[in-house]
């Protein structure tokens, strides 16, 4: 193995290196700058289009937004992360009448089977990318990976200040290459597949439905 | 691979000749043209975005040694481990070696060209290890016991009466139905309870980030964060060319490969890993592995020209645009990679003397480079690959098995063409016989190579001048 390594290199260190090219590089796109409101609205049109539904909502009353939700669906649970930004406000304002809260506190391979068996999921997220419609998701101790991608429904709450013009303008503003988490995600909209026919269908093997709650403080 | 004789005209004739297949392909790669072309409406900014994905791409391969090293070192420091591999043969022993550690019997895969090139499934196997697809349209041929024959949607020569048939007859309990919402459904059943149970989880790579140590995933199934993230241990396997510098060049290259490849602004998911799970995490693998394979690469790499080979991005535009693949489809190629990319990736890795005869599966049309994301000059080194077939001369960053095609028929005709065309008066008695002939030989005789080619197409007459004769009469000086 150790052989691979040295001679791979030593092939490639055997060429001379070559003049830094003076091919320029241009810039990634014209950044078009967006408001608060155009940004909104473009990451609403292009994730709708991508078969997510999109609610725009304001922060005191996103939980009641959740629960209209959760009553239009027949959901066996809600898997969600106590220790994470949602989970205090769930738990303050859980009605009996509505599908269980589960939380996702152990290992998985200690709750394999609950989390497979979960028809429903809840995360927040770290922002989103407005020029292609897409959810930022940093996962972690509180809200693992596998909550936005085992329940059926993937709910998704997103603070509307947190969304970027571009996924370039998200990584360097957080200058993302400093640190980088144990796992990032780009999520666009529910999982889909064309590999039949190049016909278009959602949810194979992901969450077949992706809703996002949008939490703006400028609403109305 | 290369023990197997592959058999080019059979192939051809035969991908010809099925009309379901070509029914399928057409539709298929008309669908994915327009997309792209709807995505890249605006051409100006399609062009800025190509000459980035081309310089990002140089600027990586420029500094290949040293972002390999950096990639590793700073994989290495976030916990995931780093391993290197010659030849698909040895990255096949270090997948074996770590799914034996972990005592494990199944495997669960997401897309993965390199994967295929080292057919790791067919190895698997034959140490008694399941390797199940789990992409759906790699599941699809894989219950066919088939290969991919696209490298983006590997099942397109099939169509929904074929995938309904085989469910049907291949998943136990499974109704047949044609309807694709209802196969899909069928799919995601079996594979959900494959994703439960799966020990080791394997995948490829689009982007391998140097600076930060990020691999990078494209995907819109969520089956390859299913087989990144359930199992407790985690294998990327990726061609060493894939690694990018900066992260700053990803957003580019995702946007182009997206764009390229389906015609889709972004996939459903991007999945970007920087180390296994971290203590106090609840879930992702415990134990992350990267094989970088080399299989030839560093020896295209040296070669300047060659090298521009090294920057694909594995969109499939340029099968998508090829009127050869079109028409043929993948499995016609014979080896894992078909299409123009295929075309000049193959005969490199495997040698001019198995694989040189795709370099020649080519109209020279040039559509290939118009859409190739990273301008990657595909027609170029196809004529190079083409010269090389014929030149013996070790010089070296000669292609492996260059020089096949000469043969002592070739050379004398050849030689005796350049002895013609520089002695005038051979020329022009050659030129006479041929005139004189003309009334009673027409057309070109149907024998040898010229039966083959003339089998499909109407064979010009000889005219009754030379171009020689004709230059005189027109009064341009003879030089
Ligand atoms: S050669 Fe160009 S067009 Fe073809 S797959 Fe590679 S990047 Fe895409």
């Amino acid at each position: 193995m150790s052989n691979a390594r040295a001679n791979i290199l030593a092939r490639l260190r055997a060429v001379a290196p070559q003049e830094p090219a003076a091919t320029p590089e241009p810039d990634f796109y014209p950044a078009t700058k967006l408001g608060h409101a155009e940004r909104i609205a473009q990451l609403k049109r292009l994730m709708e289009h991508m078969h997510a539904e999109v609610i725009v909502t304001d922060p005191q009353h996103w939980i009641a937004t959740l629960k209209d939700v959760l009553r239009a669906r027949q959901v066996n649970g809600l898997l969600y992360g106590p220790a994470g930004p949602l989970g205090a406000a769930l738990e303050a304002n859980w009605d009996s009448e509505l599908p269980p809260l589960v939380g996702y506190t152990e290992e998985v391979e200690q709750c394999k089977e609950r989390l497979f068996a979960l028809d429903a999921g809840i995360t927040s997220t770290r922002g989103a990318v407005a020029d292609v419609g897409a959810l930022m998701l940093w996962p972690d101790a509180n809200e693992p990976r596998l909550l936005s991608l085992v329940p059926a429904v993937h709910i998704a709450v997103l603070e509307a200040t947190h969304i970027h013009d571009s996924l370039a303008d998200a990584i360097a503003r957080e200058r993302w290459a400093e640190g980088m988490p144990t796992n990032a995600l780009l999520i666009s909209g529910p999982s889909k597949t064309a590999d039949i026919e190049l016909v278009l269908t959602f949810g194979v093997h992901g969450p077949k439905e992706l809703i996002v709650l949008v939490l703006d403080d400028e609403r109305g | 691979m290369t023990e197997t004789v592959v058999d080019f005209p059979k192939n051809f004739a035969e991908a010809l000749n099925n009309s379901q297949l070509r029914r399928n392909l057409r539709a298929a790669m008309d669908t994915m043209g327009h997309r792209r072309r709807t995505l890249f409406a605006d051409l100006d900014a399609l062009e800025q975005l190509r000459a980035r994905g081309d310089a990002i791409r140089w600027r990586a391969l420029r500094q290949l040694p040293d972002l390999l090293e950096q990639l590793e070192k700073k994989c290495t420091e976030n916990g995931i481990q780093v391993h290197w591999a010659e030849t698909p043969a040895e990255a096949n022993q270090i997948c074996l070696g770590i799914i034996q550690r972990h005592h494990a019997s199944r495997v669960i895969k997401g897309k993965s060209m390199v994967s295929e090139e080292m057919h790791l499934n067919h190895f698997l196997d034959e140490q008694g290890i399941e390797a199940l697809e789990t992409d759906l349209g790699e599941y699809i041929i894989q219950l066919d016991h088939e290969t991919p024959s696209h490298i983006i949607v590997p099942a397109i020569h099939k169509n929904r009466d074929q995938i309904a048939r085989l469910f049907h007859e291949k998943i136990p309990n499974a109704p047949y139905t044609e309807v694709v919402e209802e196969l899909n459904a069928i799919a995601r059943k079996v594979l959900r309870e494959k994703f439960f149970a799966g020990e080791v989880g394997v995948s490829g790579v689009n982007f391998a980030v140097a600076e930060t140590g990020t691999l990078c995933l494209v995907e819109n199934e969520g089956n390859g964060r299913m087989c990144t993230t359930a199992p407790p241990v985690h294998i990327a396997v990726m061609g060493l060319e894939k690694v990018v510098e900066r992260l700053e060049d990803v957003p580019p290259l995702l946007r182009l490969l997206t764009g390229s490849a389906t015609g889709q602004l972004i996939t459903t998911y991007f999945n970007m890993i920087t180390s296994p799970r971290k203590p106090g995490e609840k879930d992702g693998p415990k134990e992350v592995h990267l094989v970088l394979l080399d299989n030839g690469r560093s020896k295209i790499w040296a070669d300047p020209e060659l090298r521009q080979t090294l920057k694909c991005i594995r969109c499939g535009a340029c099968m998508n645009h090829c009127p050869v693949y079109t028409r043929l489809g993948g499995h016609a190629y014979g080896y894992v990679y078909p299409g123009p990319i295929g075309s000049i990736l193959t005969p490199q890795l495997e040698g001019l003397d198995h694989a040189g005869a795709m370099a020649t599966a080519s109209t020279f049309c040039g559509a290939c480079e118009e859409v190739c994301p990273v301008k990657i000059p595909i027609t170029t080194i196809l004529r190079r690959l083409r010269t090389e077939s014929y030149d013996k001369a070790d010089s070296p960053n000669a292609v492996k098995g260059h020089g096949y095609k000469v043969n002592r028929m070739e050379s004398l005709t050849w030689k005796g063409w350049a002895l013609s065309n520089a002695t005038p008066w051979l020329n022009a008695l050659n030129a006479k016989v041929l005139g004189l002939a003309g009334p009673h030989l027409s057309k070109l005789p149907q024998v040898g190579v010229l039966k083959h080619w003339g089998q499909s197409r109407a064979l010009p007459p000889f005219a009754r001048k030379s171009l020689h004769v004709l230059a005189k009469e027109k009064g341009i000086a003879d030089e």
